[in-house]
């Protein structure tokens, strides 16, 4: 149970546009019927809006919930009572992040944390560097399983060698580190 | 002339180059003009949001605030891209406090963002702005192709004013004008899964294969998209998803952009059409 998490989530979710609508949850499923991979989370969109209700929402963000969410905004379109799902899960993502819950797979995140550390570094994504940074932090020999892709995309000109360069790198970096 | 500030996005850059040959050949046989968007920077994508909102959103408006300094619609060809930018877009519009902050940072770049400019897409530009055009301009037949239209999500979904969410139908029309025959398969909008293919490959691949039986129960014999993610875990993947799943796939997946290149008469080797990896002449050359 996390009362004071569940009143921040609540208070948090007002601040994104038409956020506050979550109140308006009637449980009817429809999110959880559209969703291409509810059955890969352990805790489905109806089920996460019914576990803040009963302050459990540490709970699902400690399962393998938010981080199969693909961003396909099925249950957004669907959602008679206009909730803006997708957009709250990528607020209980970043909640997550901020309060330091985190969930049992951690795949989604580090790719997450990944990809970010590249395009603060670049400007741009790097996706070999990226891929390297992931592997390393997941599961090594996973890198060789993509190795044949890899090798596909060099063959047929698709596989960058040097890294993207902009210009204004520095101001990029300096403002993200300001809003920090 | 038309002109267009284009925004082509990291992963059209390198590893979905066939994607931006193809649009800038297309674009080109069109009439209009893209002007490549100075310094780009990466939007953010959708993994920016779940880190960091106002992080995400600073990435994105740069890139709008950059366009800003000229006063042409910003034309994406990638769907997270696309979305990214609107959602920033909208974001801003909708909270005057994180406007002014995201202002301030990008003061120091001489760069403001008001919103002026509009966030479209390819697809979107193709239909509404060049339809008319394009029956003139039609060279090589396809001989009613079967051709399945993949949208994906993140170019229909949640709103736009172009198409519908669940059964969008606009690249459907096109396709047939090109004198392919677009087949209806159900799959056309649902998700590929995106990132999942490397996070948690198991799931995505289910997707993928689900979408594959859709289109060739349909009776498909190329399926076109217009997502750069899509592209990728549709045509990469299908060895994979055969192996996993016992099943024989081999459809070629092909960029919109490349089949109605291929329909302009524009030579395949200039759309990428040989870059990618399932051979498409098969089908092409009937």
């Amino acid at each position: 149970m996390n009362l004071e998490l569940s009143r921040k989530i609540l208070e948090e979710s007002k601040k994104i546009p038409a956020g506050e609508k979550i109140n308006e949850c009637i449980q009817c499923g429809t999110c959880s019927a559209s969703c291409p991979v509810a059955t890969a989370m352990e805790n489905t969109p109806r089920k996460i809006i019914a576990m803040l209700r009963a302050d459990r929402i540490d709970e699902v963000l400690q399962s393998n919930t938010v981080w199969f969410c693909a961003s396909c905004y099925s249950c957004t379109v669907r959602c008679p009572a206009g909730i803006k799902f997708t957009d709250f899960m990528y607020q209980l993502k970043r909640i997550g992040v901020k309060y330091r819950i985190r969930p049992k797979n951690k795949n989604g995140l580090k790719l997450a944390q990944c990809f970010c550390d590249t395009v603060r570094k670049y400007g741009r994504d790097f996706e070999p560097e990226l891929l390297i940074r992931y592997n390393l932090r997941t599961n090594i020999f996973n890198f060789f399983k993509i190795i044949p892709l890899g090798l596909k995309l060099f063959l047929t000109k698709r596989m960058p060698v040097f890294p993207p360069k902009v210009k204004g790198i520095k101001n990029i970096r300096k403002s993200l580190e300001k809003i920090k | 002339m038309k002109i267009y500030t284009f925004y082509p996005g990291c992963s059209l850059e390198v590893s979905n180059r066939p994607y931006l040959l193809s649009v800038n050949e297309i674009f080109n046989a069109l009439g209009a003009q893209l002007k490549e968007l100075p310094d780009w920077n990466c939007c953010g994508a959708t993994l920016y949001m779940g880190m960091d909102e106002i992080n995400a959103v600073y990435m994105s408006t740069r890139n709008m605030a950059i366009a800003e300094k000229d006063n042409y619609d910003i034309l994406n060809a990638c769907s997270a891209c696309f979305l990214t930018l609107k959602k920033a877009k909208d974001y801003l519009l909708n909270d005057s406090e994180l406007m002014q902050k995201v202002n301030s940072l990008l003061k120091e770049e001489d760069l403001k963002f008001t919103g002026r400019l509009k966030i479209r897409h390819v697809l979107e530009v193709i239909y509404n702005d060049f339809k008319d055009k394009i029956p003139a301009l039609v060279k090589r037949k396809l001989n009613g192709l079967k051709v399945a239209c993949y949208y994906g999500c993140q170019v229909v979904r949640p709103k736009t004013d172009f198409d519908d969410p669940e059964f969008p139908n606009k690249m459907d029309e096109l396709v047939n004008m090109l004198g392919a025959a677009s087949v209806f398969f159900t799959y056309k909008a649902k998700c590929c899964g995106g990132m999942l293919m490397t996070t948690s490959e198991d799931v995505c691949l289910k997707m993928v294969k689900d979408i594959l039986s859709s289109a060739q129960n349909a009776g498909a014999e190329v399926i076109v998209t217009v997502c750069p993610l899509c592209q990728m875990n549709l045509e990469a993947y299908q060895d994979t998803v055969n192996k996993k799943y016992k099943t024989k796939f081999k459809i070629p997946i092909l960029y919109f952009t490349q089949l109605m290149g291929y329909a302009l008469g524009i030579d395949k080797d200039k759309l990428g059409i040989n870059q990618n990896f399932i051979n498409a002449d098969k089908v092409l050359i009937k």
